[in-house]
């Protein structure tokens, strides 16, 4: 693969509250190259959102405080930046596209003005021209009758729609990176499928790195290259898409891939994962999953594993993995 | 009244219309057809899936079975007996028959009661027993969605997700109900409780030979639990049959361009590519002929005039002009 567009080492992110000091992020590292797309998957809580939030600083004030690790975009380090100049890297360099587009559209703004906005910073267009564009932007996501569309208000789209704009107003940069966080989960099936392919044809068009949260494994086989396995605030597995769905190494990947239903497949009863998710106020010593993993040992209780090969391109946090002697 | 043959539950020709205002100053109105002559049957001790995006019309065809609304045309048989007809008395025995689990297991618990009480509520209400045998039924339902004796004590609060779908469903079964409606009763749980939960239901359906009305939009989950699957579009079934062979073999376009967009995991199997253009259509003006004809790949020029019914084709109904 081609030079890593996003690099991210040793990421650290942890949130203060009444409760004690909460790990959301704990030490993730991974990098993205152009043209190409990380899927990251886990529960809610795992720390998914949190790892992007990370990446454009804007987790929650004043509870978050990224307090170790590094990100670079195109080798210059962000952690270190002023936010002035993050300002200018959000958006116009790392684009976003969050679970619900009314949250990320104004309700009370046309959708012209809205589409108009970015436009106008980044590329300083004016009047008629800007106008030309907006509609072209739209058009570009596939939206019918742009120009007509400029008038419209949020309300008035579908669901499908409103999320088209926000993809519209994500690459009217270009980006160098989009993190597209749980983009489709308001969609409907169909309308899921058509927005898939509509990523996928910007990422090639711009050259996007790409990572997509989602907890659907489904949606990682259809438009993911490689992906990344979050538990707890940690990577617990990561490698190529192939190899992920066909030899998990990590015992929660297996779980996971063994606990969905599949279409076809005539089951009496699907293999669930023991116990409940973990609570990030309170987490065992040792590694996270311990306390729900079938094949535990007395190590995983006291000592957390670190990242072991676990096949070409693929690593995984298990001591099961660890070169034996090790 | 009751003949042994009947189903459990027997819904023909089913049709809710809601009329809305519609204007600046809601002077004029207009008429949603959310369910427009729907048929099915639920046998006891199986499951019934209904899929279908939203405003397909399975919620309100949901709500119509609880009785929650009624229907504007047709008829719902419970065991026989049409349910619109029934007295006060065999209304109350078949709400007490009929319950059901919802999505969100954050909204529709009490956040103010303790468990025990919620679990009880339904017996209370229906001045069953006394309270040490209620009690008793509390325990034994707790003991049957595998929650620890202790938790009748304790608030919702206390519990995760899971758990409390946990409770939803020792509630639901208070009553030894013989229909539970299930409405996306996994949806808003974790991926790695999907799977207990789903689990609990089909055992609980073992045990007690209770019959489900499963609604979710995940279909491997669908065809993992059901029967029979009844797939449905703009408030119409396009497509109904044996779980398995619908899902492994879907034949109307729309079913299939839904399946295929439900993405399965197994990198392996061949995967058909069908992305359908267009949204869904607005109920309030649905599509003449065929309701899919204006998204489906394969239209002819009569499925824009002549509306298809279901027939049998590979041993499901189908209503699909393909198939004539």
């Amino acid at each position: 693969m081609s030079v890593p567009v996003i690099e991210v080492h040793d990421l650290r992110t942890h949130l203060v509250t009444r409760w004690g000091t909460i790990k959301a992020v704990d030490g993730v590292s991974f990098s993205v190259a152009e043209g190409e797309t990380l899927g990251l998957v886990g529960e809610s809580g795992s720390g998914k959102s949190m790892t992007c939030l990370s990446l454009v600083r804007l987790t929650p004030r004043p509870a978050s405080h990224i307090v170790g690790g590094s990100v670079r975009l195109d080798g210059d380090e962000l952690t270190t930046k002023t936010e002035a100049e993050m300002q200018r890297i959000r958006g116009r360099k790392i684009a976003m596209i969050l679970q619900d587009p009314m949250s990320s559209l104004n309700p009370v703004f046309s959708v012209g003005m809205q589409v108009r906005e970015p436009l106008a910073m980044y590329h300083g267009l004016r009047g008629a021209t800007l106008t030309e564009r907006a509609a072209a932007l739209l058009a570009s996501v596939r939206i019918p009758s742009p120009a007509a569309r400029l008038r419209a208000f949020p309300y008035q789209l579908s669901g499908g729609m409103r999320q088209r704009v926000v993809g519209a107003m994500a690459i009217a940069a270009p980006p160098r990176l989009l993190i597209a966080d749980e983009p489709t989960t308001s969609l409907d099936l169909t309308i899921q499928a058509q927005y898939l392919g509509l990523l996928e044809e910007l990422q090639d068009r711009h050259r996007l790195a790409m990572i997509f949260i989602t907890h659907n494994l489904g949606i990682v086989s259809r438009i993911c290259d490689r992906v990344a396995v979050m538990y707890a605030g940690r990577i617990v597995e990561a490698g190529p898409v192939r190899r992920i769905f066909t030899a998990p190494a990590h015992p929660y990947t297996q779980a996971l891939l063994e606990s969905i239903p599949r279409l076809g497949a005539r089951t009496e009863r699907l293999t669930a994962i023991e116990g409940q998710p973990p609570d990030l106020a309170r987490l065992p010593g040792g590694c996270s999953f311990a306390p729900r993993c079938p094949q535990v040992m007395d190590r995983c209780r006291t000592e957390a594993p670190p990242e072991f090969e676990a096949g070409p391109g693929q690593v995984s946090r298990c001591w099961l993995r660890a070169p034996a002697g090790g | 009244m009751m003949s042994p043959a009947a189903p459990l539950l027997e819904a023909s020709g089913l049709v809710k219309h809601f009329s809305v205002r519609r204007g600046l100053m809601g002077w004029s109105t207009a008429v949603v057809r959310a369910v427009d002559s729907v048929s099915f049957t639920i046998e006891s001790g199986t499951t019934l899936g209904l899929v279908g995006e939203s405003g397909c019309g399975k919620t309100t065809t949901s709500k119509m079975v609880l009785g929650l609304e009624r229907p504007t045309a047709g008829v719902i048989r419970f065991e026989g007996a049409d349910v619109s007809s029934l007295d006060s008395a065999g209304l109350r025995r078949y709400r007490q028959s009929v319950q059901a689990v919802f999505q969100d297991p954050y909204a529709s618990l009490d956040p103010r009661m303790r468990v025990g009480k919620i679990i009880a509520e339904p017996l209370v209400i229906n001045e069953r027993r006394g309270a040490a045998e209620r009690r008793r039924r509390v325990q034994e339902l707790l003991d049957l969605v595998a929650l620890p004796e202790r938790s009748g004590v304790l608030y919702p609060h206390e519990f995760s997700g899971g758990q409390r779908q946990r409770i939803a469903i020792a509630r639901a079964l208070a009553l030894s109900p013989r229909l539970i409606v299930l409405d996306e009763p996994v949806s808003a749980l974790d991926v790695s409780i999907r799977a207990q939960i789903l689990n609990l239901l089909r055992d609980i359906q073992k045990r007690l030979g209770v019959a489900y009305l499963f609604i979710a939009h995940d279909l491997a989950a669908v065809a993992h639990m059901s029967h029979t699957i009844a797939v449905m579009y703009l408030g119409k079934i396009v497509e109904t049959g044996d779980a398995a062979e619908v899902a492994m073999a879907p034949q109307h376009p729309y079913t299939r361009a839904l399946f295929a967009a439900a993405l399965p995991i197994d990198l392996d199997r061949p995967r058909e590519e069908i992305t359908l253009a267009g949204e869904v259509p607005s109920p309030m003006a649905p599509p003449g002929g065929c309701r899919f004809h204006p998204r489906c790949p394969l239209a002819m020029p009569r499925c824009a005039t002549e509306e298809p019914r279901l027939q049998t084709a590979s041993g499901r109904l189908v209503a699909c002009h393909l198939f004539d």
